[in-house]
């Protein structure tokens, strides 16, 4: 029955958006991280190499000729302080090795004195880090480039590295989970006007026409404005056909009435009594008829009047009185009694004394209708804690064993009684006034007799 | 004279092949031999038979089946035998912390992580390749007779104080290491240097003095205990702790300012045959419950990780490339000629 297929759900898609973008970010933030910390380590590597060069190439003088290096304890003890790592170092005059390991490579980069050169490299079976500081020194008479090489391994380095990106790991993922749940909270809140705006235009009633008057956000409005001007049209239809209806019952009834009278004045003249049968054939249907006509009429009055009820405070009994006596004169003529009981005094309700008489007028009636000749009709009115009851009985043909779900649909009728003639509205505008008013109809078989039992309940006032 | 030639030429040739085999120069060599044995493990140590051979024997009857060749050397000679050489030992012993260290850093040893190497202090292990496993005070050993009348110095200014006001009393009966010949006597007076100035104040109040120059703790202690010498500075207190008993007039100091303590380490050299069954021998050698043991055995004092917190003066040699710095050849230099001129003086 819905033409509306859910395809996808904006909030689902809102989320997944949020979190690729979530997932996005600590990725970046990973690798952000993993790298500045790793070049954090580098310098911070690279700064002791070069105190430690710095520590040598100072200690190094030319006496008589000849270059000494007075390596201080500190150059070398400064490396061993941070991690336990492999250290070598090299003093070069020119290109001959002063004092250290001789086979460590100088960097093949241009020298320029002043200015450090670092170089990573593999030396004697691990990956190390080597920084050169060349400076000028006058030994004799001739001026050499003596340049200090250190070096250490990176180890420890790789070990801070790999903790390094294990904490950047875990903070990239504590990004997302706090990003992924922030996210969740906020396309929560950015659905809550759509949601409340669902909600409350899915708890109208199928019946409630009038505009959506709520605050909505902007990308709402026109939306909104939209289904309010749409809504506005179907109701100006719909009041439009029911005027239809009902000026077309009246008009239909008022020739019905001038074929009855005909008829039956026809009937006087006529003899024959297979003529006489043909006239009362007539006059049934056009009784038939306008009683459908008046109910299609009741029916357009019900769907006008129940969009804005009149309230009133009434006596259900009193209210079921007066029905009985305007229903008597057809009930007389089946011979059918009819009787009420029930309190009197504090069966209140608030409701529309027109809608709710013309509710059990067509019960009465369908009762009427449906009962056989010389039979009772009770009609009961009692209480509850909060509600009024009126029940009809009727020692009628009863409801059948077929589907009853339909009764109260509009031109629906009971499986047996097709031999009837009937509109098929009288339950609908029972049904329709009774919901009006929050109340509801139930049809039953009668417990006494094999009639039916037809009950509305309504709140007291 | 050309048969001689012959002769000569011959034994050069045997010397020949027989010098890769065993290049470097061994002192004392014995096989612990054991009813079948499973495995053999080599140790090259600096530390006299006399002295290991009850720890040796005392790891065969935790680890029965196991051979143990022991051969001892000089820490030199152990560095040339792995350094130059390449010879093939499971566990090199040596109190030459320089150049362990230096066999360490230049790649020369095996890495071995254990839970008994984990219960040494940071101080006494290097790279989870080098470990100390007994810590030996460098002291003042001295006679009580030749200080007879004279207040006992704690420290070493007290000490230089005494010996400058009385120069008769100790002219030519101070000694101390020969830092030229002696590994552990060039390491003490290095650490000394590294600690105060006091060292060469030190150097010149014993050179004025005539100072004895030793090759070594045992032979100080000897000439003490006969009265040739009042006082052997640096002197290793493990060694002298073994002669008190026998000797009322012998005593010890360490000094309040500053006592410089060497670790003996073990290392499990790169080209081990057994690095498994070298291990084994060094959790032996480190693990908390042998320590005591240890110490009784070879009356080494062995480590005791709270020793910094109740001695305050104890200032162990840091293993580490600050050790590196002393064995830099024109450092070596140096530092010697300036302790030379300082100690000998004409």
């Amino acid at each position: 029955m819905t033409a509306v297929r859910a395809r996808g759900s904006l909030r689902r898609r809102l989320l997944l958006q949020l979190l690729l973008v979530a997932a996005i970010l600590s990725v970046a933030l990973y690798f952000t991280v993993r790298a500045l910390a790793q070049q954090a380590a580098e310098t911070t590597q690279d700064n002791i190499l070069i105190a430690s060069a710095t520590a040598i190439s100072e200690a190094a003088r030319a006496e008589r000729g000849q270059i000494l290096v007075d390596v201080p304890y500190s150059a070398l003890s400064m490396l061993g302080s941070i991690a336990e790592e492999r250290v070598f170092y090299r003093v070069t005059a020119d290109d001959l090795t002063v004092t250290g390991y001789d086979d460590l490579p100088a960097p093949d980069a241009a020298i320029e004195t002043g200015n450090p050169v670092f170089t990573t490299t593999i030396y004697r079976a691990d990956e190390v880090r080597i920084a050169a500081l060349p400076r000028r020194l006058t030994v004799g008479d001739e001026t050499v480039i003596l340049t200090v090489l250190v070096a250490q391994t990176r180890l420890g380095l790789a070990a801070v590295s790999l903790q390094i990106s294990i904490a950047a790991a875990a903070a990239g993922v504590g990004f997302f989970l706090l990003s992924g749940a922030l996210s969740w909270f906020a396309t929560n809140n950015a659905m809550r006007p759509l949601n409340r705006l669902a909600k409350s235009v899915e708890r109208r009633g199928p019946q409630d026409l009038s505009p959506v008057e709520t605050s909505a956000p902007t990308e709402l409005v026109p939306l909104l404005q939209s289904l309010n001007t749409f809504m506005g049209r179907l109701s100006a239809s719909l009041a439009r056909t029911e005027d239809f209806i009902a000026e077309a019952a009246h008009h239909v009834r008022t020739p019905l009435a001038t074929v009855r009278t005909q008829s039956e004045i026809a009937m006087r003249s006529v003899r024959k009594p297979e003529n006489k049968q043909i006239l009362r054939e007539v006059i049934r249907a056009a009784d038939e008829s306008s009683r459908s006509a008046g109910q299609l009429l009741d029916h357009a009055m019900v769907a006008l009047r129940s969009d804005n009820l009149e309230k009133e405070r009434l006596n259900m009994k009193d209210l079921a009185q007066d029905v009985i006596r305007s229903i008597s004169p057809t009930a007389d003529l089946k011979d059918i009694r009819i009787s009420c009981s029930g309190s009197d005094t504090t069966s209140a309700v608030e409701g529309d004394p027109i809608l709710l008489q013309n509710a059990l007028r067509n019960l009465l009636d369908n009762a009427v209708k449906y009962s056989p000749e010389d039979s009772r009709i009770k009609v009961e009115i009692s209480e509850a804690a909060s509600t009024v009851r009126v029940d009809v009985l009727d020692e009628g043909r009863g409801l059948g064993d077929g589907d009853r779900s339909h009764l109260t649909e509009r031109f629906g009728r009971g499986d047996n009684v097709r031999d009837v003639i009937g509109s098929g509205l009288g339950l609908t505008i029972v049904d329709e006034v009774v919901r009006a008013h929050g109340g509801s109809l139930a049809l039953t078989d009668n417990p006494e007799s094999k009639g039916t039992c037809a009950s509305i309940t309504l709140p007291s006032a | 004279m050309r048969v001689h030639y012959t002769a000569l030429g011959l034994i050069f040739c045997v010397l020949l092949l027989l010098a890769p085999a065993n290049g470097f120069e061994a002192e004392e060599e014995r096989q612990f031999e054991v009813d079948n044995p499973t495995a053999t493990l080599n140790i090259l140590s600096t530390a006299d038979l006399n002295i290991f051979a009850p720890l040796v024997e005392a790891y065969q009857q935790k680890y029965p089946g196991v051979e143990v060749r022991y051969i001892t050397a000089s820490s030199s000679e152990l560095m040339k035998a792995l350094y130059e050489e390449n010879a093939q030992f499971d566990i090199a012993i040596s109190s030459a912390m320089d150049l362990q260290t230096k066999l360490v850093n230049d790649g020369y040893a095996r890495r071995h992580d254990s839970a008994e190497t984990g219960t040494l202090p940071d101080w006494a292990k290097w790279r989870d390749r080098l470990f100390a496993f007994t810590q030996e005070p460098a002291v003042l050993v001295y006679s009580k007779a030749a200080f007879e009348g004279l207040p006992q110095p704690t420290n070493r200014d007290e000490l230089i104080a005494l010996l400058r006001e009385n120069p008769d009393r100790f002219a030519g009966r101070v000694g101390t290491y020969d830092i030229r010949e002696s590994g552990a006597g060039y390491l003490f007076a290095t650490q000394d240097s590294r600690q105060s100035e006091s060292l060469w104040r030190m150097a010149e109040v014993m050179g004025r003095l005539d100072a004895q120059l030793y090759c070594c703790s045992s032979h100080m202690i000897r000439d003490v205990t006969d009265g040739k010498l009042a006082l052997a500075y640096n002197v290793l207190g493990s060694y002298a702790a073994a002669h008190l008993d026998d000797n009322p007039d012998l005593d010890v100091l360490q000094f309040n300012d500053f006592t410089t303590v060497m670790l003996r380490t073990v290392l499990i050299p790169n080209t081990a045959r057994d690095p498994d069954l070298a291990g084994q021998f060094v959790d032996f050698l480190v693990s908390e419950e042998n320590r005591e043991r240890i110490e009784d055995l070879t009356g080494l004092p062995s480590i005791d990780p709270g020793v910094l917190q109740r001695e305050a003066a104890f200032r162990p040699i840091r293993l580490g490339p600050g050790l590196l710095v002393y064995l830099d050849q024109l450092k070596r230099r140096t530092f010697i000629r300036a302790w030379l001129n300082a100690m000998v003086q004409p």
